[in-house]
């Protein structure tokens, strides 16, 4: 606007300014963004694009029989089938049984809200790996299930309850319903407590006022845990080969075994692309559907002319709501317990009695397995004696306090450097007008939608040829890919969070831009990108997938030294590593929360 | 048009140990507009969400035409409630927000579609059926909910502070529209907000809230002229409140000495019963204190600000005894007024009968 209130700048000399201004411009945006887009491309473009190429060629020559192979017998895609089948059930139970969950917590007051949530958040971070073996011991023969089952007298002798279908969807459900809980939460806590009230005086009963009103209301939150849900378990390896047998063999243990076994690039890589495939349709049948803008939490705007569902699925959907609220009323009323003065602020009994349950059954395995680990009866139940020996050979074995340090080192450099590229590419999103900010989100965002086997199958190949297999340099690459999108995501929200006025006002009380940025952006800003960093180390420091080709031997991480030995053997010094794990967790919890809180208090 | 009396009596609601709502008992006339004002956190909406069944009372009775509703769900009550933010339903079309409460009282669809009409035009806003609640502007919003409320014709309505979020021009509109809606439907309203003027220009009567209890109960009049005690005379308009003691009481009114003063004065009282030698405060309202040359009137003071707001201008004045608080004397503005110098010795005077007596103490 100065610009064009001086008329006496000569036109040509006008465009050179707002050519020397946008090119300025272009180059911040480029040292912001650039390093992020340089990982992605090098570190997840790159070596995706080699499996695929390696698909499909044979010394440089076109090929398709990787595919045929895959083809050729209903072997693979009895797999696949079988993958889609566990990924569906374990989506349909986490949904199910994650929406009261969230519900309840959405509606209770702060203090019991933050109670409910801890548990929740302490399973979510709580190991993948930790938690299946958890349910190897809780479903093993001489068990906590089998001698509770045989103390009822239900059954005579120990049932083989492991190694089947049933636990296979235990241990997924396990994983998985946190994050459907997180991500169900975060809609249902952005829905207005007075719609349901209003509903209410309107003359709704508790049924119709819940399905016709909130239900579709929390619908999108529905939507997203869904398909973050499918999409991770599609991609899971560690329950199905834990706790799993034969049958429930699930296809990205097919591309292990293609790598680990045959190094047999080719076939592994037409495994990865139906994998791919397979992702990317449920994708593109999710954004016909609801629209991907949906995932982010954000309400896609509501307007008759873009609503995406043809008016008869509409009306069908509706009139169901409706049918689903007048039979929840019929069941209100013939219950005799709901009485009809009951205090319509307060969630019902039934509900806190369901949700406390789930929440025990998805903690106590690992909780369980605390006495087990100080026991000298190995890992049956009840435990017996006290002892240290399980930790002392812990502590003694260089193995697995390499494995911690590895960990811990790797688990600081992928936060740090997550930090470092993501946080900048946050600013960018949030507060410059790039073009096309959609689709640079999205590219952001696609390691999370890629599944994790076929980033490390190709990081393997890539990093094979570069001798970076087994370092540490490497691996921290291979988790930072992994790990900067939640840090664009937390950071972006912290950021939209962030009122700007007051670096506004700091500069009008004389603070130049450094001393702005030091004594208010960051420590307003500090938690949030704390928080952020915790995530980053946190997806490290759990990271299997990436780690189970990339180091080996006296160079593994935690992880995978816990995966090496696990599949080898079950044992009390993995319950007391599982302990030990399980622990630092919780604390690192418990610190963060209580910055949050202490950030939110101010 | 159907409409009902409401009867509360010894309403309660605690929350832990704070009393929300102290034992609280009202009785609203069929067809009246009864605004419940107060401070916030004076149990106001508290009052609101237990009419309404929206939170249960700890003890007390609801009657809505004599019929107990205490234990009755919201949804059973008949009792419309226009919420603060309006609470319209995001996920569905102006048109289906009306119809809502019709569908759950099973109303055949042809009947609904005609009365949702009908409600849209009674809010002025028939050409936005088919949008969404988001494409709407604030004071639309409000319509839309108002429609939504009146659409089946509840006996009462509650509206909880409706025009808050909405810009002063833009209030005073939908108060008149508010006011002429219940012309027209005779329905029994009860109205919440914090702003007095609001209370005062659309209120049969007003219930005056203040610390979870009733305050003062009456007619607009009755609380700009005759408050009860001084909390109600300072929340209802500007006053000047004087300590004085009572000296005499007869059938027209109170003799009494203003404090650190000897000659007597006349006051009128505010219909509590006054002994002699009761400390009270005496109310004068702004309008009615007269600025004078000095030594003309009862009290002396000197002129602190002048400030002239539109149609008023106002006096602030500091009086000769340093323990008095500042007087404030309101007149309409006047282009040709002789101009008032800050710092100026001003005499104040008033009548006998704009002098109110006013128990001291904060009511009860």
């Amino acid at each position: 606007m100065a610009l064009a209130k001086a008329p006496a700048v000569e036109s040509g000399q006008l465009r050179s300014v707002i050519r020397s201004r946008s090119r300025s411009q272009a180059w911040t945006w480029v040292a912001m963004g650039g390093p992020l887009v340089l990982l992605l491309v090098f570190f997840l473009v790159y070596p995706v694009g080699q499996l695929l190429v390696l698909s499909i060629t044979n010394d440089s020559a076109f090929t398709l029989a990787p595919y045929r192979q895959l083809f050729a017998s209903s072997v693979y895609v009895d797999v696949l089938l079988i993958t889609l089948k566990i990924s569906l059930v374990t989506t349909l139970v986490c949904i199910v049984t994650g929406y009261p969950i969230a519900y309840l917590i959405s509606v209770v007051g702060k203090e019991r809200k933050a109670t409910l949530l801890f548990w929740v958040l302490l399973s979510f971070w709580t190991s993948f790996l930790v938690r299946a073996f958890a349910w190897i011991v809780l479903l093993g023969r001489n068990g906590v299930i089998n001698k509770l089952l045989i103390s009822l007298g239900i059954i005579s002798s120990p049932a083989s309850l492991l190694y089947n279908f049933g636990s296979v969807l235990v241990g997924m459900v396990n994983a998985l319903l946190p994050l459907a809980v997180l991500t169900m939460l975060s809609v249902m806590e952005n829905i207005d407590r007075n719609l349901p009230r209003a509903a209410a005086t309107l003359g709704a009963r508790p049924g119709m006022a819940f399905w016709k009103i909130y239900f579709p209301l929390s619908l999108p939150g529905v939507a997203a845990a869904g398909i973050m849900v499918f999409v991770t378990a599609i991609g899971f390896f560690i329950v199905p080969a834990l706790l799993g047998g034969r049958r429930e063999t699930m296809i990205t243990q097919l591309i292990i075994d293609q790598v680990q076994q045959t190094l047999n690039w080719g076939f592994a890589g037409a495994i990865s692309v139906l994998l791919l495939l397979v992702v990317l349709i449920v994708f593109a049948a999710y954004d016909r559907l609801l629209g991907l803008s949906t995932m982010t939490g954000a309400s896609a705007p509501r307007t008759a002319a873009t609503s995406r569902l043809s008016s008869p699925i509409q009306k069908a959907g509706d009139a169901l709501l409706t049918l689903l609220g007048v039979i929840s009323d019929r069941i209100i009323l013939l219950s005799p317990s709901r009485r009809r003065d009951r205090n319509p602020d307060q969630a019902g009994l039934g509900l806190q009695a369901f949700v406390w349950t789930m929440l025990i059954i998805i903690s106590a395995p690992t909780l369980l397995m605390i006495p087990l680990s100080f026991g000298t009866g190995g890992l049956n139940w009840p435990p017996q004696g006290f002892t240290l020996h399980w930790y002392e050979t812990v502590l003694h074995s260089p193995v697995w306090t390499q494995a911690f340090l590895r960990s811990l080192l790797v688990g600081l450099g992928t936060g740090a450097l997550a930090m470092l590229i993501g946080t900048p590419a946050a600013f960018l999103l949030v507060r410059s007008n790039i073009p096309a900010k959609a689709a640079w989100l999205a590219f952001i965002l696609s390691p999370i939608v890629v599944p994790r086997m076929i980033i490390a199958v190709g990081l393997f190949y890539v990093f094979a040829s570069m001798g970076l297999v087994g370092s540490a340099f490497g691996l921290i690459l291979g988790h930072t890919v992994v790990a900067v999108p939640y840090v664009v995501m937390t950071m972006m929200a912290v950021l939209r969070n962030y009122d700007t006025r007051l670096d506004h006002a700091a500069q009008s009380l004389g603070a130049r831009p450094f001393a702005t940025l030091r004594h208010i952006t960051f420590p307003i800003l500090g938690a949030g990108m704390f928080s952020s960093f915790l995530f980053a180390f946190a997806t490290s420091f759990d990271e299997l997938t990436i780690a189970l080709f990339a180091t080996g031997g006296l160079n593994a991480t935690l992880p995978k030294q816990f995966w090496d030995e696990v599949t080898l053997q079950v044992s009390p010094v993995i319950a007391a590593v599982s302990t030990c794990l399980f622990i630092f967790m919780g604390l690192l919890i418990f610190v963060a929360e209580r910055l949050r809180r202490r950030a939110g208090a101010r | 048009m159907t409409s009902s009396s409401l009867r509360v009596k010894g309403l309660t609601k605690r929350y832990g140990d704070f009393v929300a709502l102290a034992p609280t008992s009202l009785d609203v006339a069929k067809g009246e507009f009864l605004t419940l004002l107060g401070p916030s956190g004076s149990g106001k909406t508290t009052l609101l969400s237990l009419i309404a069944g929206l939170a249960h009372p700890d003890e007390g009775q609801i009657l809505v035409d004599d019929s107990d509703v205490t234990r009755s769900p919201a949804y059973d009550r008949d009792i419309g409630v226009v919420f603060q933010n309006y609470a319209l339903f995001p996920h569905m079309t102006v048109e289906d927000n009306i119809a809502f409460p019709l569908k759950m009282r099973k109303i055949a669809d042809a009947d609904a579609r005609r009365r949702t009409a009908e409600a849209l035009e009674t809010v002025r806003l028939p050409y936005v059926a088919k949008r969404y609640p988001r494409e709407l502007s604030g004071g639309q919003q409000q319509r839309i909910a108002l429609a939504r409320c009146i659409v089946y014709r509840p006996a009462i309505i509650l509206m909880d502070e409706p025009l808050g979020a909405l810009d002063k021009k833009l209030r005073d509109q939908m108060q008149l529209e508010i006011k002429r809606i219940h012309r027209e439907l005779r329905t029994t309203i009860i109205y919440v907000t914090h702003d007095q003027e609001e209370a005062m220009t659309m209120s049969d009567r007003i219930c005056l809230m203040n610390a979870g209890a009733i305050e003062q109960l009456g007619s607009p009049e009755d609380l700009y002229f005759r408050p009860q005690s001084v909390f109600v005379a300072d929340f209802l308009g500007e006053s000047n409140l004087l300590s004085a003691t009572v000296r005499q009481v007869d059938a027209q009114g109170l003799d009494i000495v203003l404090a650190d003063q000897t000659a007597p004065s006349r006051a009128v009282g505010n219909g509590a019963r006054f002994t002699a030698g009761e400390p009270i405060k005496l109310m004068v309202r702004p309008q009615n204190l007269h600025v004078g040359d000095a030594a003309s009137g009862k009290l002396t003071g000197r002129l602190v600000d002048v400030m002239i707001s539109g149609s008023m201008t106002r006096l602030y004045i500091a009086p000769e005894k340093a323990d008095m608080p500042h007087l404030v004397a309101a007149y309409p503005t006047r282009s040709s007024a002789a101009p008032y110098e800050i710092g100026q010795l001003v005499s104040l005077g008033w009548n006998s009968a704009d002098a109110v007596a006013i128990r001291d103490g904060r009511g009860h």
